[in-house]
């Protein structure tokens, strides 16, 4: 186990290591997810691959938008997500 | 096995109970910051608290803190004596805060620099008044109290990724503990729930206190928009962004988990006293100085506080408790951290870290020192919303 799913709901996991890229993420349950990036301990893994302008969702709940499209096992982070608008 | 919580405290003449005995020497203004120190090294185990505030700040807002925090801090139960060093000219000179105190319930002596013969003299006037109550305190016996006479805050600051995963959601696994028990959980931080408005406002006891939850996040939300504009989304430290956190919402849901799961029954204001008990949310700020003064002036006998990246801060008089968030940062600043949640990524059991975590607030109860009592390591802030003129 490396990575943890912190809601069933949630389109990330975080690492709880530093992954290689083309390491194999694995969280309790079973799931795997080939890392296609580096991934710094504590940061967010994609589980699935994610469109453009789609909420990212952790803790069951949407932290930030993708401002690109993410492939399943990349780096979730500032450089392709960003806050929500204010006041929505 | 469930954890020892036979507890101890003293009485207070208000009905209170403290979790220490201290005798506070408290500065009324900034300009008396050398006869503290002085007196802090004369008398080691008294609680000096120097400070820069005190004059200088006419807003009412600023005034209305001023004037709750140190009289608060005069009546907080953890003090059983207190020393109270003005100057003579300033805004919360001794005589306004005195009146403002009323019967504090415990011997308060006043000394003034511009009354006592000036800095030397007052600091050894001061001295002998110190070491007097000092003794006179040690006599005092402990006797048992219940949970329920009990308040508990609970704060996070230099978080990482690991802060709520980790460690914030082992302190909100105590704070239902804490609940449940009777006793009174009260967390802050208003800037550090940003997006998260709805999720707290849900947990509210009725529908009053869902409002004051919505208005609250939304004075923060706008109040932070108001100052930083489009980066208002990204307003956290460069470190939290280290950690992986790349949003305020994100930052703000591993936050938020420290309050456990209980309906949240009061909102207050800084530093204001809740009327209610079980779990309390103040609309404070989330700067965890200014936080945490808010949090032990509104009454929390002591505090849980979680961090990642790792800073060493206590409160005077209020014990606090550090709860490291990974086991690096926990061998890092053995010195500092008194609880290892990191150990859950390794495969222990939260319930494990909870129980860890009562017993030790228990036995911190009943006298043992935190990490941050023995080191001496208290930060006092106040929040202030205006110039200085």
């Amino acid at each position: 186990m490396n990575i943890i799913v912190l809601h069933p709901h949630d389109n990330v996991a975080v690492a709880l290591r530093a992954l290689r890229v083309g390491e194999v993420a694995s969280a309790e349950g079973g799931e795997t997810v080939p890392t296609v990036a580096d991934i710094p301990a504590s940061h967010k893994i994609a589980r699935v691959d994610i469109a453009a302008g789609s909420d990212i969702v952790k803790y069951g709940e949407v932290v930030a938008v993708s401002t690109v499209s993410i492939r399943r096992g990349d780096w979730v982070h500032t450089h392709n997500v960003e806050g929500k608008r204010w006041n929505r | 096995m469930e954890p020892l919580t036979a507890i101890t405290g003293y009485a207070r003449a208000d009905g209170s109970y403290g979790i220490r005995n201290h005798v506070l020497v408290l500065a009324t203004v900034s300009c008396v910051t050398g006869v503290i120190q002085r007196i802090a090294r004369e008398v080691p185990d008294a609680v000096c608290v120097p400070h820069s505030y005190g004059c200088g700040r006419g807003g009412a807002r600023d005034l209305e803190i001023l004037f709750r925090v140190l009289p608060g801090l005069v009546r907080h139960p953890n003090v059983g004596a207190v020393v109270l060093v003005g100057l003579g000219c300033e805004v919360s000179s001794t005589r306004s805060l005195l009146s403002r105190i009323g019967d504090a319930g415990k011997p308060v002596e006043v000394f003034n620099v511009q009354d006592d013969g000036g800095s030397l003299e007052t600091a050894h006037k001061a001295i002998e008044a110190t070491r007097r109550l000092a003794a006179e305190l040690r006599n005092q016996p402990r006797v048992p109290i219940s949970w329920s006479a009990l308040m508990v805050g609970m704060e996070c600051g230099g978080s990482d990724a690991m802060s709520g995963i980790t460690a914030n959601t082992a302190i909100g696994s105590v704070s239902d503990w804490l609940v449940g028990q009777g006793g009174t959980v009260i967390f802050g931080e208003n800037t550090e729930t940003i997006g998260t408005a709805r999720i707290l406002a849900r947990r509210a006891k009725n529908e009053q206190v869902a409002h004051q939850i919505l208005d609250a996040v939304d004075r923060a939300e706008r109040l932070t928009h108001n100052i930083m504009g489009d980066l208002a989304s990204l307003v956290i430290a460069p470190g939290n962004m280290d950690g992986g956190m790349s949003t305020i919402a994100e930052k703000a849901l591993g936050s938020i988990c420290k309050s456990g799961t209980t309906p949240i029954n009061q909102v207050v204001d800084y530093a204001e006293a809740p009327t209610e008990r079980g779990l309390i949310f103040q609309d404070g700020p989330g700067y965890d100085g200014d936080s945490m003064t808010g949090l032990a002036v509104s009454g929390a006998h002591l505090m849980f506080f979680s961090t990642g990246r790792g800073t060493p801060a206590g409160f005077p008089a209020v014990p606090v408790i550090k709860v490291a968030s990974n086991s690096r940062l926990f061998h890092a600043m053995r010195d500092d951290m008194d609880i290892n949640a990191g150990t859950m990524v390794e495969g222990t059991p939260r319930d494990v870290v909870r129980d860890e975590m009562i017993s030790r607030m228990a036995a911190v109860v009943n006298g043992e020192l935190t990490k941050a009592e023995r080191n001496g390591m208290e930060v006092f802030s106040i929040l202030t919303v205006g110039p200085a003129f």
